[in-house]
């Protein structure tokens, strides 16, 4: 199912952008910083057109598209969760290939603090575009009643947490996202660059855990899998990923 | 010279339209390139990353400061290459092949080649055999790596290995960087060092060179 999503879906959170270019928001964010992020929010409005598709997959299909091209790590997140998963399905957001042009030649014409405060404004869209999918495909079960009110969704991607980039094939295969205008180049990155596509996993809060002890966990210093479990259980229910909570 | 100290400025305050007025300003006096390169733009830049490093600014400052400096570099590059005056070192830089993600390697490019060296940038999805070939090719002795997705860090090994086997390990170096990467992942697949953000790249890089 195609999901058309508006600007306004998928708006970036402005303390979320500037902190992933290590700008504080704890003190006042100098004016032309203030200025800059405005330039840059602007110019998203103006380029980026978000679309997203979500499809139903059986489990047992999914362990196909996962299997991909056997070159997930043999042990991974999505690997040991999916099985114990009742309700999956794939999706894929894209925010259009006129904000990543809009970066590019940014980049070329050397108005790179621009260039940059907009490729971090895209990435945050992005990101709240998948979430937007992952929030309807739960609000969708719900109201189904195949989802009770203590069930959650998470979504994972390839690329991250041992499931290989290859695994975009089969993904593509099934999902057909060719029909928002995302393609995939010859090494499965897809374009326009600011898609994000994966597997949203719905059932019952319990299946989302998971212990931390993967071998790719421990050379990884990107932490969005503990805040996503951090807020999934809350840190009286300890951490998860083994963290002090 | 005042002058030259003014330049500093312009690209310290990120103002690119005076620093180009500068740059010409300082040719049509017959200033050397050399000097106005040292003492004018990476004078201005070297402030720039020393605030950057002690949070005094933030990476926009520094990426406005990079624009002020290219375009001084605009004006001043045809006369360093007419000279054929060196700039301080060559870097070869990519992210490593299967991953598109170029911003933070895009950075390291901008900061590198305001401290004043010529940047090789290979883009993205850049296979071992590219980044070696490359490195040989310019006679570049470090290639800096990139990778954000955990699935394609494996292929920075890739290219460790390469020089190892071709035995030039000890001619080029290696240094990697990106969200997911640790210094623990660089010492595990040899490569020679890891950068843990643009600023820290471009003193690993000098370190690697030889520089400092």
């Amino acid at each position: 199912m195609i999901i058309e999503l508006s600007i306004a879906d998928t708006a970036p959170d402005r303390d979320a952008v500037l902190a992933s270019l290590g700008i504080p928001t704890d003190r006042p964010v100098p004016e032309h910083i203030q200025r800059l992020y405005a330039t840059a929010s602007a110019r998203f409005k103006e380029t980026a057109t978000p679309v997203g598709i979500v499809s139903e997959i059986s489990s047992e299909d999914f362990a196909a598209v996962y299997e991909g091209e056997g070159y997930n790590e043999p042990d991974s997140v999505v690997g040991d969760v999916f099985p114990r998963t009742p309700h999956l399905a794939l999706f894929a957001a894209t925010l259009g290939a006129d904000t990543s042009r809009a970066i590019a030649a940014g980049f070329e014409s050397h108005d790179f603090a621009l260039a940059s405060m907009l490729d971090a404004v895209a990435s945050d869209s992005a990101d709240r575009a998948a979430d937007v999918l992952e929030r309807r495909y739960e609000s969708a079960l719900r109201q189904d009643g195949r989802l009770t009110e203590d069930g959650a969704a998470l979504r994972y991607s390839p690329g991250y947490c041992g499931w290989h980039t290859s695994g975009q094939k089969r993904l593509f295969g099934y999902l057909e996202p060719e029909t928002i205008g995302i393609t995939l180049t010859e090494s499965c990155l897809m374009q326009p660059l600011k898609s994000v596509s994966g597997v949203i996993l719905a059932g019952p809060r319990e299946i989302h855990r998971f212990s931390p002890n993967y071998s790719f966990c421990r050379h990884c210093e990107t932490h969005e899998c503990r805040e996503r479990l951090r807020a999934l259980f809350g840190r009286s229910h300890g951490d998860p990923h083994g963290e002090p909570s | 010279m005042k002058v030259l100290a003014e330049l500093a400025q312009a690209v310290i305050d990120g103002n690119h339209a005076r620093a180009g007025e500068l740059t010409q300003q300082v040719i049509a006096q017959d200033v050397p390139p050399k000097t106005i390169l040292d003492d004018g733009l990476i004078a201005g830049m070297n402030v720039v990353g020393e605030r950057f490093r002690v949070h005094d600014i933030f990476l926009p400052d520094v990426l406005l400061a990079a624009k002020a400096m290219y375009a001084g570099m605009n004006h001043l590059q045809p006369l360093l290459i007419a000279e054929g005056i060196p700039l301080i070192g060559k870097v070869v830089i990519g992210t490593v092949r299967g991953d598109l993600h170029d911003i933070g390697k895009n950075l390291v490019g901008i900061m590198l080649r305001g401290a004043g060296f010529e940047v090789i940038d290979l883009g993205n999805d850049v296979s071992p055999e590219e980044m070696v070939q490359a490195a040989k090719e310019h006679g570049a002795p470090v290639i800096g790596m990139s990778a954000l997705l955990t699935t394609t860090m494996p292929v920075m090994r890739e290219v460790v290995e390469r020089l190892r086997d071709d035995k030039l390990s000890t001619d080029i170096k290696t240094i990697v960087g990106g969200a997911p990467l640790t210094q623990a992942f660089a010492d595990k697949i040899g490569a020679t060092a890891y950068g843990f953000d643009a600023a820290n790249a471009v003193d690993v890089v000098k370190r690697l060179s030889g520089l400092s």
